[in-house]
């Protein structure tokens, strides 16, 4: 089977939702920022928000990838390496998320 | 099917262990069954990404709530946070899991297993909303 196209059209689904996951990666980080100058972290907010950044970062690293490698007629499956990889920046968002909690004014 | 009968006696504890064992093992991942129709592994992928957007989308959450639920007290309003923030991890950790199982699922030619999460989830996103709005509307606030 070589070449035949897909009616249901999967790679093509699967890079789009690697899309919108990283979308919904970058509206995470611009609040994360946002909270970083709206609540005076200081440099401590500032310097966790590069972190953020850095997570958004390796999640579109590992989208463009990954999306470059769905876009042939039949595509290789996901490893574990881009599973691993984004769940761990998932992670590192919701540490984040509380560390911006922390040195936030009251 | 021969492949159901190991699976079955290998019980539930130990068959959750050789799971997350899995999580950072290709190969032990590659030496169950045989490899599924590449646009089956592309649906257990959209479903990862599915549940790792519902754990951005719980971590975004709890960052607006300490910006916009301002006239919270400062002690309910980072409770709610912190909840939401340990909620989007467990679901990033699950997404894992879930991925990991139904590949393996696939690949021994097993069915899908069935999980209580999603409905759990669904219940204490919930129970959690109607308490903000019953905080709000009462007036925990400063």
């Amino acid at each position: 089977m070589s070449e035949v196209r897909d009616p249901a059209a999967q790679p093509e689904r699967t890079r789009f939702a690697w899309r919108r996951t990283t979308l919904a990666g970058g509206l995470v980080v611009a609040l994360a920022l946002r909270h970083a100058l709206v609540r005076d972290g200081g440099w401590a907010g500032l310097l966790i928000g590069a972190v953020g950044v850095l997570c958004l970062l390796l999640i579109t690293f590992v989208a463009h990838v990954r999306m470059r490698r769905l876009d042939t007629a039949v595509p290789a499956p996901s490893g574990h390496w881009p599973v691993l990889t984004v769940a761990a920046a998932v992670l590192c968002l919701a540490g984040i998320g509380a560390a911006l909690l922390a040195v936030a004014e009251r | 099917m021969a492949s159901r009968g190991r699976a079955s006696a290998e019980g539930g504890p130990g068959r959750f262990r050789s799971a997350v064992m899995m999580w950072f093992s290709p190969s032990r991942m590659e030496a169950e069954g045989t490899t599924p129709d590449y646009r089956f592994s592309l649906a257990n992928e959209r479903t990862f990404l599915a549940w790792i957007r519902t754990a951005l989308a719980l971590v975004a959450g709890g960052i607006a709530v300490d910006q916009f639920l301002t006239d919270l007290t400062w002690g309910l309003r980072t409770s709610i946070a912190v909840a939401l923030f340990f909620c989007g991890a467990v679901c990033a950790l699950r997404a894992v899991h879930r991925w990991v199982v139904c590949e393996r699922a696939m690949r021994r030619g097993e069915d899908l297993p069935s999980s209580p999460f999603p409905a759990m989830l669904a219940v204490g996103t919930a129970v959690a909303s109607l308490l903000v709005a019953a905080a709000i509307v009462f007036g925990v606030t400063r």
